[in-house]
């Protein structure tokens, strides 16, 4: 038993060490900036800032980590128990040791702590637009986005470039004009969500009836992964969205685009669909048509529908901010790029051709419509809308193609 | 005078189950705390393994998202109220008198209620994976989340009276053991003389008395918005999920140290007695966990960072929880101390306990980096924290807790462990946790947020929530290695003796198993490490000191009698809570529980003397 329990020392030093390796170079490795929501490829201001506060408290701690553990590591070498050993000296404490090891951690700590405080004041919106008020105003362009949360979805509105005291609506994918900054009024209409793009920003929480901001800017265009970072209830995991940052004019007319009702379809199956969404109940949560929502006169947001709006819903590069509906990257190797051509669509750079690949949109939209449930468990459309819940009601084959057909027309 | 009668005389079971039900002996309710906490720690495993399972590839569907909403939620619940609490108590109970010398705690019977309900509380919770789904808004329950719109089914309310319940019992344990400590320590037995883990006890029951008042005000009125229709948290009635975030933490933070502080208080007996030297710097160790208990007060938002409290209050959290690293860092650093020199015997418990002071201080530097309230906007709610708090709770805690039954059980059975398992228990440990938390750092910083039954494979996290799983999956095995050594030691171990460990404090003074009154003769103490200077024949440094209950010694010796009354009020509370879940006919289940909690209050105040020496006394 002695001998085997030697062997088993021996060997688990030997395993501790390799594990401490594989650990220390895996974190140098392994941590790929690549991934969409890493918070190591920082896009914008407000990231860049958190990383760089990350970066300090992190060597502070490395320094700790390693001093702790390599001193564990040469004890459990250098003090471990021999035969024949008597009662080491037998001390008690020393106070200028134990007053040096509590002074030196407050010193580091009150250095760490100087730019965590900045930070904190950097990040936070109210003083950013107290700040920088009169610029943006002499400028005309502040840009301030609502985001409101639903389960579980996100809904963006706009101000109206034009008409004031009217709102863009948008849901699950938003764009932005790249190198400006853009502070969000985050809102929520059921429960606690939370407004994330880790590769602009840290997360601030929507919360209902709490007026929380956040800003953030993007510095190059590209398309950005958020996900709601709050529990918020049974498809939690499936609450994402996207931010599209593009350049000032192409976002401009994006705006404009997404404020006016998508052409009406011409295609007899899309307009048997354009019917069936009013039959079938779709419209009583779903806004097909109309992007624009007044304001109140006292400047409050008005209601929209339950369910996101679908106008343009063949615009977007994501279905229900997941699931591709393009088969191009926003930027390749080549540095093709998407834009918004002058009708307002994202196209591709280089052939002018959409962006939006149909028979993806079409194949997603059909999934969707077909079976909510198994893509977003728990959504209201599949507990409580009729097709879903009353068997009589079902749809059938051809009418999810015809209502399939109809959405595809709204770009 | 003549004795009042009464119907049921008082239970005379000397073995059996019988014996066990009706005990108030402070050891034998030890052995049942942990036993019964174990067992649930179990199942709190079985949970984590399902999830992990779930998240071990992308887009997987082997349990649905509403299962796994239920599983983190009763993991966490389980883990925190029905593992670790419980495990300390355990070690509390069996522990506590005998190192302050005594012969039983300051209320017996009311631990033995203490036990009882705890179990009580317990079943209730577990109950509900059967009675239409557990609890789903995870275990700090954010309103509105848990309003009676969002969450209609049974669930929350099993979660709630669970916890009222549990409430009960932590709150008459921790009466208790404050006055057990207070008032029964033996003579010379001064406060800076007891022993590390005594005073860690203490600080975490003061903690425990103050903070579960306050979730349970915060329970009582999410009760009342659920069933009353009242506004507490309901946002269309102008109430404010906040509030409850801020109740919630004034609780929950406090609850993290009376988590860690036991755990911390089981490691520094270890440290000392197999490295054969004092704990070094005891004074500075004991200041450092009463700050740490008195600034865990101050720094519950920082759970909060990201609600949006404004820049000035979260200045103000981030530097209060900056500081709470200083005292924390002392103890690390006395522990080091401690070892520094020493004559290190890597016993199980020893090795344990160096394992959690690696481990912790991975969980403890994570904390400082999520302090930092700017780069914590990126790491709140992602898998990153969920590294830290298992680096906390599971390296530190779990970890002191191994060390505590393996450094206790020839104490607790008068049987030796096998040493060759325990070291390969710990090794498969120590490899399997790492394995499975520390890729969860890079999932936090790989932006995956935390709660989420599923992640697309286009996310870049595949790789890291595998070996994740993989690491679960070796822990487990770990954990069944240490059952097996266990409950085979437990039969057929080797004979331990009263002191196998070259022991400190004074339960290594009587033999093992210790005998039902603990100390035949109440010891006087003269030093810190009091058995340790009597073995040494050390000079006598100090002189008794007045403290401690002076208890005569040349009295014969009274032990308390077992009693029927603290189950049977255990069991009122539970048809009691149940009827607050089914509230039919006014409720009536209720009302049921409460007669017979009540009927059994009085019967336990009137209960007879059955000791004829006091009975005898009594007639003087």
């Amino acid at each position: 038993m002695l001998k085997s329990a030697v062997i088993l020392n021996k060997l688990a030093g030997v395993v501790l060490l390799g594990i401490l390796t594989a650990l220390l170079t895996g974190c140098t490795t392994i941590i790929n900036p690549q991934n969409p929501q890493s918070t190591f490829d920082t896009l914008g201001p407000v990231a860049e800032n958190q990383l760089f506060i990350f970066w300090v408290i992190f060597f502070a701690g490395l320094v700790v980590f390693i001093f702790v553990e390599a001193a564990l590591l040469y004890m459990v070498f250098k003090f471990k128990r021999r035969e024949g050993d008597g009662d080491p000296a037998q001390t008690h404490g020393n106070t200028r040791l134990e007053i040096a090891w509590t002074i030196a951690p407050v010193i580091v700590l009150v250095v760490a702590a100087v730019p965590t405080v900045q930070g904190i004041f950097y990040a936070d919106a109210g003083r950013y637009i107290s700040a920088n008020y009169q610029a943006a105003a002499d400028e005309g362009r502040f840009l301030e986005v609502d985001v409101i949360g639903h389960q579980w979805w996100f809904e963006f509105r706009y101000p109206h470039p034009t008409n004031a005291g009217e709102q863009i609506a948008v849901a699950n994918e938003m764009y932005v004009p790249v190198g400006e900054p853009v502070v969000f009024l985050l809102d929520s209409v059921d429960v606690i969500h939370s407004f994330w793009v880790p590769k602009l920003a840290g997360k601030v929480d929507m919360i209902p009836n709490n007026d929380n901001m956040m800003w953030f800017e993007a510095y190059v265009p590209g398309e950005y992964f958020g996900q709601c970072a709050e529990f918020c209830g049974v498809s939690h995991a499936n609450m994402r969205f996207k931010v599209v940052a593009v350049a000032r004019d192409e976002f401009d007319r994006w705006l404009l685009h997404q404020a006016n009702p998508a052409a009406e379809p011409s295609d007899p199956l899309a307009a048997q669909g354009k019917k069936l969404f009013r039959d079938a109940g779709c419209s009583g949560c779903h806004a097909d048509s109309n992007s624009v929502i007044k304001l109140r006169d006292d400047g409050s947001r008005i209601p929209g529908r339950t369910g996101p709006i679908l106008n343009h819903v063949a615009t977007r590069l994501n279905h229900l901010g997941m699931f591709r509906n393009s088969d191009v990257d926003f930027e390749d190797a080549s540095g093709r790029r998407l834009y918004i051509n002058s009708q307002g669509m994202p196209a591709d750079v280089t052939t002018g051709r959409s962006f939006i690949n149909e028979s993806m949109l079409q194949a997603n939209l059909k999934e969707w419509i077909t079976d909510p449930e198994s893509l977003k468990p728990g959504n209201l459309m599949a507990r409580d809308g009729e097709p879903y819940i009353d068997p009589a009601n079902e749809l059938t084959e051809v009418e999810i193609d015809a209502l399939v057909a109809y959405l595809m027309t709204l770009k | 005078m003549t004795t009042m009668a009464f119907p049921i005389p008082r239970p005379t079971h000397p073995t059996g189950i019988w014996n066990w039900i009706t005990t108030i002996d402070h050891k034998k309710i030890g052995v049942l705390y942990g036993v019964t906490a174990f067992i649930l720690f179990l199942t709190g495993g079985i949970e984590a393994l399902l999830m992990r399972i779930q998240l071990a590839g992308p887009n997987q569907d082997i349990v649905s998202a509403e299962i796994f909403n239920q599983l983190f939620t009763m993991h966490g619940t389980t883990m925190i109220f029905l593992a670790i609490m419980p495990l300390s108590a355990a070690f509390f109970n069996f522990v506590i008198p005998l190192q302050i010398g005594a012969r039983d705690v300051a209320f017996p019977r009311l631990n033995a209620f203490s036990y009882w309900t705890f179990l009580a509380g317990a079943i209730i919770l577990k109950i509900s994976w059967f009675t239409g789904g557990a609890t789903n808004a995870g275990w700090f329950g954010y309103a509105p989340l848990t309003s009676v719109q969002q969450n209609p089914g049974t669930g929350i309310d099993y979660w709630i009276v669970s916890l009222q319940v549990l409430g009960i019992a932590s709150l008459a344990a921790s009466f208790n053991f404050l006055v057990t400590i207070i008032n029964m320590r033996a003579p010379g037995m001064s406060f800076m003389r007891l022993p590390l883990f005594t005073w860690m006890t203490f600080i975490t029951n003061i903690l425990i008395v103050l903070a579960f008042p306050v979730i349970t005000v915060a329970l009582i009125e999410l009760y009342f918005d659920r069933s009353f229709g009242m506004n507490f948290f309901n946002v269309a009635r102008g109430g404010d999920p906040v509030l409850w975030q801020h109740l919630f933490w004034v609780f929950g933070h406090p609850e993290v140290y009376i988590l860690i502080l036991p755990a911390m208080g089981i490691v520094s007996e270890i440290l000392p007695t197999f490295s054969k030297k004092p704990l070094f710097g005891y004074p500075a160790i004991v200041l450092a966990g009463a700050i740490i208990a008195f600034m865990g007060w101050m720094v519950w938002s920082h759970h909060m960072f990201t609600v949006g409290l404004g820049p000035i209050p979260v200045t103000v959290f981030t530097i209060t929880t900056m500081a709470i690293a200083v005292p924390t860092g002392i103890k690390v650093f006395n522990w080091m101390g401690t070892m520094w020199g020493g004559s290190m015997d890597f016993k199980t418990p020893m090795l344990y306990a160096i394992g959690f002071v690696a481990m912790f201080t991975i969980g403890g530097i994570s904390g400082v980096m999520h302090s930092m309230a700017s780069s914590d906007a990126q790491q709140q709610d992602t898998y990153f924290i969920v590294a830290h708090i298992h680096y906390v709770l599971f390296g530190g805690a779990i970890f002191a807790i191994f060390a505590g039954i393996y450094y206790w059980f020839p104490k607790i059975t008068g049987r030796m462990y096998s040493e060759t398992l325990g070291k390969i228990n710990f090794w498969i440990t120590m490899v399997g946790f790492n394995l499975a938390f520390f890729p969860q750092h890079f999932l936090g910083l790989d932006g995956m947020p935390r709660r989420i039954y599923t992640y697309d494979a286009s996310m870049g996290w595949n790789l890291w929530n595998g070996v994740s799983t993989a690491g679960v999956i070796i822990l487990a095995i770990g954990i069944l290695i240490f059952m097996h050594n266990i409950v085979k030691s437990w039969r057929k171990g080797e004979l331990a003796g009263g002191d196998p460990w070259d022991g400190r404090t004074l339960e290594w003074s009587i033999p093992s198993p210790p005998p039902e009154y603990n100390f035949a003769e109440i010891p006087t103490v003269y030093d810190r490490d009091d058995w340790w200077a009597r073995k040494r024949r050390e000079v006598r440094r100090g002189v008794p000191v007045a403290g401690g209950s002076g208890e005569d010694e040349h009295h014969d010796i009274h032990l308390p009698q077992p009693s029927y009354w603290p189950l049977v009020v255990a069991i009122g509370l539970f048809i009691g809570g149940i009827g607050l879940v089914y509230p039919v006919g006014m409720y009536a289940i209720s009302m049921v529980g409460v007669f017979i909690g009540t009927v059994a209050v009085y019967a336990w105040s009137f209960e007879p003397v059955n000791d004829p020496e006091e009975g005898e006394q009594a007639a003087h």
